[in-house]
């Protein structure tokens, strides 16, 4: 295959991952927002984090100046703003731009569920996306990106080409599982609100729920959210789709499958299979005794040189 | 309502039923079936038929971009439900034509670019041919596998009689339609499989692998061994024609690679894959000749390859169309087509030029300038309908001012009669009218000869009384049904 073809694969299909995560992102603002003593404060927080989770905050404020975070401005930010080159909006834009330029390696599902999602999206009106229709739009997206994965997972060869939509699936995945996670950390507590207490536990929830783990959280653990298991549970678990190890151990099995096809290994192969190793086994008790904030800030780094060394060795 | 010729019936050019010039009886016979059914079926049937049809076009995607006018970057060509049918009887005539020209301009373009032995023999004035911008001195002396040259060409045809069809221009370079008229044929079988039984046509769907045969056959002398490895080679997304090249290459199966994914190496051509270097012996190319190599044309283009004339030169890489055939499709070189026919195959011409006057001889100049206003006038460098004079419909003062720029640089120019198109019936906002059409069969050559499928892209000028069928003028596509009998 063309390696502009795999890199064009690559990013389409973490373009489209990224879309769903910022709505997901956005979505876990909203539920926090929501809370009284947040809306007492004019959900700046919130906002403020939604900002720091979705890589955006530095661009926000050269645009908007660093007093402007509310709810719109930030949801009209991250969702819709062409100047924002990862806004849900310019992943969706990318994400097609992609599809175009290797239309002849995708079936037609692939293409037709990426094409009328971008049609559509140019209908909407940012301006119509208040209130319900917020919730409406986000949930859309989802759809929409859930039936772009589903369309690959059940009319894709079981080729190369489907590697590489694995691969940007998953590495955009972790990335953004880690982003979210650490939503949490960006949001002070109210000063009259105690850790473990009711607000504590409701911030926790909203990000299990960002992720459509919060049942399913329910039905391991069987107990009440606390930290350090939705940490376990989005870092460790690898029952969790959503989990670090679950991402890692994807992108290890398709880069193991391309080594195979191709016949050859290269410094990719060994950062993911230590990555994935060093998931395996790791603790809950050390990441926080190590912090939680800074063993995601040096994960979102290592899988970020992951993805360098798979551009390095296929795609360019 | 009789869907026949009600609609825009003003000029008097314009009540001509289908294919009628003056003898209609037998052209007409063949839309006989087209006829009833257009007039059986309803209206609004036909309306939302056409509705139909263009969902599926914008949903496959089959789209042209049209540059620098705003708007939907993305358009789809106006497609047309009603079928241009061309006989049996009338094809066999067609083809041979077509094939004979073909095989001229091949003779030309191998001459011209080693013995020059038209312009020795003073049938082409040397002069026009060695100092025209289509005419490279790279290629001088250079061999091509197969001698050929435009191994892919569409020519453009216009009927005014029933048995005069006249070539409008030859385009040997990187002509474009060919999927518009295997797309157009698809979306007819699926919206009217029945009609398309009852008239017995010719199948199109084969000319993709007639294309990568053709391909094949010219593959250069110094190749790996085993299967020769053919790319399509595309500038890319932008392209107005980009939505063609991905489709061939789909359907050829065959790597749609842009300049970035080819590299030269000791005079080979590689493609960049994800199992490393992949050695290239045959390109596609639908880039023009002044971006394919850096190095040796255009410094500045970002969309051929550096090295690739050099790879070519050396006969590791062959290029189709190859390089320097702009010499053939030249406006003022067209006029000389039928010597050509004369001179290298020793035959009368099957089909027709439109007579043309050039400006840049004295005595054609005065009788266009002293006719412009029954003559059409085209700049020879001009292309896609822009910056001509259609002299009927044009006023006084456009004229003259077309007079002004003539007189300037006369050897810009050429004028031809406006011929009396043939129209064929074309489904509009207000029923069935007459509408202006020509047809654009597209002619593989490959080292064992010259092939064609029955059939071709046929355009029609949407607005009525228009001559100008060019996709940037508004005009629209036909399926173009070749019958069996």
């Amino acid at each position: 295959m063309l390696s502009r073809t795999a890199d064009n694969i690559y990013w389409l299909s973490r373009n489209m991952e990224r879309a769903e995560n910022l709505a997901r992102i956005i979505e876990a603002g909203h539920r926090m927002a929501l809370l009284p003593s947040s809306a007492a404060e004019g959900g700046y927080d919130e906002w403020r984090s939604a900002l720091i989770s979705a890589g955006v905050a530095g661009g926000f404020v050269a645009r908007h100046g660093e007093e402007a975070v509310d709810q719109r401005r930030v949801v009209d930010y991250i969702a819709f703003d062409r100047d924002n080159p990862s806004s849900i909006r310019s992943c969706i834009e990318n994400a097609r731009r992609n599809a175009r330029s290797v239309r002849t390696a995708l079936t037609s599902e692939m293409w037709e569920s990426i094409n009328s999602t971008w049609m559509e999206m140019n209908r909407i009106d940012p301006a119509d996306v208040t209130g319900t229709e917020l919730r409406n739009f986000l949930d859309w997206i989802k759809e929409r990106v859930t039936l772009f994965r589903g369309s690959a997972y059940g009319t894709m060869i079981r080729d190369d080409a489907y590697a590489f939509v694995r691969l940007g699936t998953y590495v955009e995945r972790g990335d953004n599982t880690a982003r979210i996670l650490d939503v949490k950390y960006n949001i002070l507590l109210p000063p009259e609100e105690t850790v473990g207490g009711a607000v504590d536990e409701y911030q926790w929830m909203s990000i299990l729920r960002s992720v459509s783990a919060h049942r399913s959280f329910h039905w391991l653990y069987r107990t009440n959210v606390r930290p350090w298991l939705v940490a376990e549970f989005l870092i460790l678990r690898p029952e969790m789709p959503r989990s670090l190890v679950a991402c890692v151990r994807e992108v290890d099995t398709q880069l193991d499958y391309l080594a195979k096809l191709y016949g050859r290994r290269a410094e990719c192969h060994r950062q993911a299979g230590q990555l994935h190793a060093q998931l395996t086994y790791g603790r809950t008790e050390d990441i926080f005794q190590a912090g939680l904030h800074e063993f995601l800030t040096d994960f979102i780094m290592r899988n970020a040189r992951l993805s360098d060394e798979i551009q390095r060795c296929y795609l360019s | 309502m009789n869907g026949w010729a009600t609609a825009g019936t003003g000029a008097p050019d314009e009540a001509r039923t289908p294919e009628d010039v003056r003898s209609p009886e037998h052209v007409r016979a063949a839309y006989a079936e087209i006829r009833a059914w257009l007039t059986q079926t309803p209206h609004d049937r036909l309306q939302l038929k056409r509705r139909e049809a263009e969902v599926l076009f914008r949903r496959i995607g089959i789209t042209f971009a049209v540059y620098g006018e705003g708007g939907d970057p993305e358009r789809i060509l106006p497609f047309d439900l009603v079928p241009r049918i061309v006989t049996g009887e009338e094809w066999s005539t067609l083809s041979r034509g077509l094939a004979q020209r073909v095989r001229a301009l091949n003779a030309f373009l191998t001459d011209i670019y080693h013995g020059q032995d038209i312009l020795k023999a003073g049938v082409i004035p040397a002069d026009l041919v060695l100092r025209n911008v289509g005419y490279l001195p790279q290629m001088q002396g250079l061999k091509v596998p197969g001698n050929v040259y435009t191994h892919i060409a569409g020519i453009d045809l216009v009927r005014t009689d029933e048995n005069d069809f006249f070539v409008l221009e030859d385009n040997v370079r990187t002509p474009s339609g060919v999927s518009y008229m295997l797309e157009n044929r698809d979306v007819m079988m699926r919206l009217f499989p029945d009609l398309l039984s009852a008239h017995q046509v010719r199948p199109v769907d084969h000319y993709p692998s007639s294309l990568r045969d053709t391909l094949c056959s010219v593959a250069p002398p110094n190749m790996a061994a085993g299967q020769p490895t053919v790319v399509l080679l595309t500038p890319g997304i932008y392209n107005s024609a980009y939505y063609e090249h991905t489709f061939l290459a789909d359907q050829m199966g065959v790597e749609l690679v842009e300049g970035p994914d080819l590299f030269v190496s000791e005079n080979k051509v590689f493609m960049r894959t994800t199992e490393g270097p992949k050695r290239v012996d045959i390109i596609y190319r639908r880039i023009d000749d002044a971006f394919l190599d850096p190095l040796v044309f255009r410094p500045d283009s970002q969309l051929g390859v550096p090295g690739l004339i050099d790879a070519y030169r050396a006969g590791n890489v062959t290029l189709a169309n190859a390089v320097g055939t702009g010499i053939a499709d030249d406006k003022m070189i067209y006029t000389f087509v039928p010597d050509m026919i004369r001179f290298y195959l020793g035959e009368e011409p099957l089909l027709n030029n439109v007579p043309t006057r050039w400006c840049g001889r004295s005595d054609d100049c005065r009788y266009v300038l002293e006719h412009l206003d029954e003559l059409v006038v085209k700049e020879v460098r001009g292309s896609g309908g822009y910056g001509m004079l259609v002299g009927p419909k044009s006023t006084r003062a456009e004229q003259a001012a077309y007079a002004e720029r003539i007189k300037a640089n006369p050897e810009d120019f050429i004028a031809q009669p406006t011929l009396a198109l043939s129209t064929c019936p074309t489904l509009v906002e207000e029923g069935v009218a007459p509408r202006h059409v020509d047809l654009r069969p597209f002619l593989l050559v490959g080292a064992n000869g010259v092939s064609l499928v029955p059939g071709g892209l046929t355009r029609v000028a949407l607005k009525q009384g228009s001559l100008v069928v060019n996709s940037s003028q508004g005009g629209g596509t036909k399926d173009t049904w070749v019958l069996a009998r």
